[in-house]
């Protein structure tokens, strides 16, 4: 019996990253998995995003654990089209106990139009987790037997950063948004036994961390490059968040709710 | 394969509650513990304290999971008492690794020796088993986790107006200090430290007929120290060792200074 047996998780942005390794790893802690993923290029975003590809290969590593999948593209910034998948898959794994409202852009460096930029940010990395929980708190509560709502923010939703660059404040800001979403959804789902956390991972080793644009917005800001983890590491790997959220949406976080939890080698506190 | 397998654990207030449920858990994971309990009558604490057989039937619970125990009846407020105690376990077991700050007290007494008494127990205890630990995890060069106790009253201003329980917000909120400059301090040396915010739990300190006389006497503090947002009024032991395991273990690996609630949404709620 595994701790997550019978249970079915649905995570945005699961096509690679952060949240393939979710859901690889909860699949591996026994639950069914809806995987939805944009899967396209937005003009603003100047590294590459994911494709179909990259979803079919989080679906392959799921189904290799001997777990169902539901893949499918969906854009978070696309309420009834979310609402219309979310459907679909209940309707082939019949509950949704666990959402990681994972997926977010960083168009750091970006020629596109700043005003865009803005507001492809909070379209994707705000909206897009109000979307998600809206589409999927009904589920959970129709079901019963509570949950649990993990939502990914960022080091940079705890602690303001800037450096003259439309795509970090306008990240900054919507990461902060989130805890703001977080904290109310936690108070009101209490009373249904769903819990609601954020965590904060310092950079991560992902093609949205780890590309040219990255590169070039820290050549330009190099007090960005100084505000580094208080831990001798310079990066962490996916699979380091996944230990976190698997701590929260498991047993083993049964009582915790209301959290901003930091996964930050000490980023934040310095 | 135990998360802590090879490992070394020192717990201060290991006779019962939660120090001897971290204890059994870190146990259960592989590592053997020094566990120390002042197991001794405090003047102004209104409910029994743990005795020595308290401690040993820790030892004896270590030890049914085939790890080993060394005990020591050592107040932490004895800076010279625990300064043995350490070095005795050191040269023990070989090496150290995780550190439990966890002993405290909480009169919600009037009597006017509790504020001095509740202070010197849970802030200087704490400033007191750290500085003792530091010196031999920082000589051994391998990293390792240090966990102090705090709670709800440490982040937030609940406990009431009396003297006791002035003093156990207040030294509740102080060992937050006191994690964050050692978070800050010991991160060159990969030694992560957190505290945690448990909200209530089933042990004698919050358990006890002291208590129950103290609410009904001050029905306005029921509020305060009830109140969590998820349907659950009191939490157990073994809900604080999960958050315990998981910030110890190699899963919390990059997770340092941080205040991890673990309070069925009680903070958020203030």
């Amino acid at each position: 019996m595994t701790a997550l047996e019978g249970q079915v998780a649905l995570i945005t942005g699961a096509a690679r990253g952060q949240g393939r390794s979710h859901a690889v790893r909860l699949a591996g802690l026994g639950a069914d998995i809806v995987a939805l993923d944009l899967c396209a290029q937005i003009d603003s975003v100047p590294y590459g995003m994911s494709t179909p590809d990259d979803l079919e290969e989080t679906a392959r590593q799921v189904r290799h654990l001997g777990r169902r999948v539901v893949a499918a593209q969906a854009d978070v910034r696309d309420a009834n089209g979310l609402a219309k998948v979310v459907a679909e898959a209940l309707g082939r794994l019949g509950r949704l106990d666990i959402v990681i409202a994972n997926a977010g852009i960083a168009p750091v460096a970006t020629t596109a139009d700043p005003q865009q930029v803005w507001q492809d940010v909070i379209d994707v990395n705000l909206t897009g987790v109000w979307n998600t929980v809206r589409a999927c708190a009904e589920p959970i509560i129709a079901g019963g037997r509570g949950g649990a709502i993990v939502i990914t923010s960022s080091t940079a939703g705890l602690k303001g950063a800037y450096y003259g660059d439309v795509g970090v404040v306008a990240y900054s800001a919507a990461k902060h948004g989130l805890v703001g979403l977080m904290r109310g959804f936690a108070r009101d789902f209490a009373r249904h036994s769903i819990r609601v956390n954020t965590i904060h991972p310092t950079a991560v080793n992902t093609p949205m961390v780890v590309n040219e644009s990255w590169g070039k917005f820290l050549q330009a800001a190099p007090e960005a490059m100084a505000a580094g983890n208080a831990l001798p590491v310079e990066m962490l790997e996916p699979s380091d968040i996944s230990d976190a959220v698997a701590f929260l949406v498991t047993d083993s976080g049964r009582w915790v709710t209301g959290v901003t939890l930091p996964i930050d080698a000490g980023f934040t506190m310095l | 394969m135990g998360k802590l397998d090879g490992k070394v654990a020192f717990i201060s207030g290991a006779a019962r509650g939660q120090g001897r449920s971290h204890a059994l858990r870190l146990a259960e994971e592989g590592a053997n513990v020094i566990s120390i309990d002042a197991c001794a009558k405090i003047a102004s604490i209104p409910y029994e304290m743990p005795g020595l057989e308290d401690l040993e039937q820790t030892a004896a619970g270590v030890r049914a999971f085939g790890r080993e125990c060394m005990t020591r009846q050592v107040d932490v407020r004895d800076e010279e008492g625990v300064i043995a105690a350490v070095a005795d376990g050191v040269r023990r077991f070989g090496r150290l690794d995780v550190v439990l700050a966890n002993a405290g007290v909480a009169p919600c007494s009037t009597d006017h020796d509790a504020w001095a008494e509740v202070i010197d127990i849970n802030l200087t205890g704490v400033f007191n088993t750290v500085e003792a630990v530091i010196p031999h995890m920082v000589a051994a060069g391998n990293g390792g986790a240090i966990v102090i106790t705090s709670s709800t009253a440490g982040i937030n201003g609940v406990g009431g107006a009396t003297r006791g329980g002035l003093a156990y917000t207040a030294s509740k909120h102080g060992v937050v200090g006191l994690m964050r400059s050692y978070a800050n301090i010991l991160s060159r040396h990969s030694i992560r430290v957190n505290s945690i915010h448990p909200t209530g739990v089933r042990t004698p300190m919050v358990m006890n007929d002291a208590m129950a006389a103290f609410l009904e006497q001050f029905p306005e503090m029921q509020d305060q120290v009830s109140g969590n947002a998820l349907p659950v009024d009191v939490i157990e032991p073994s809900d604080i060792s999960s958050a315990v395991l998981w910030l110890v273990s190699d899963e919390g690996r990059y997770v340092t200074g941080i205040t991890l609630p673990v309070d069925a949404g009680f903070s958020n709620k203030r």
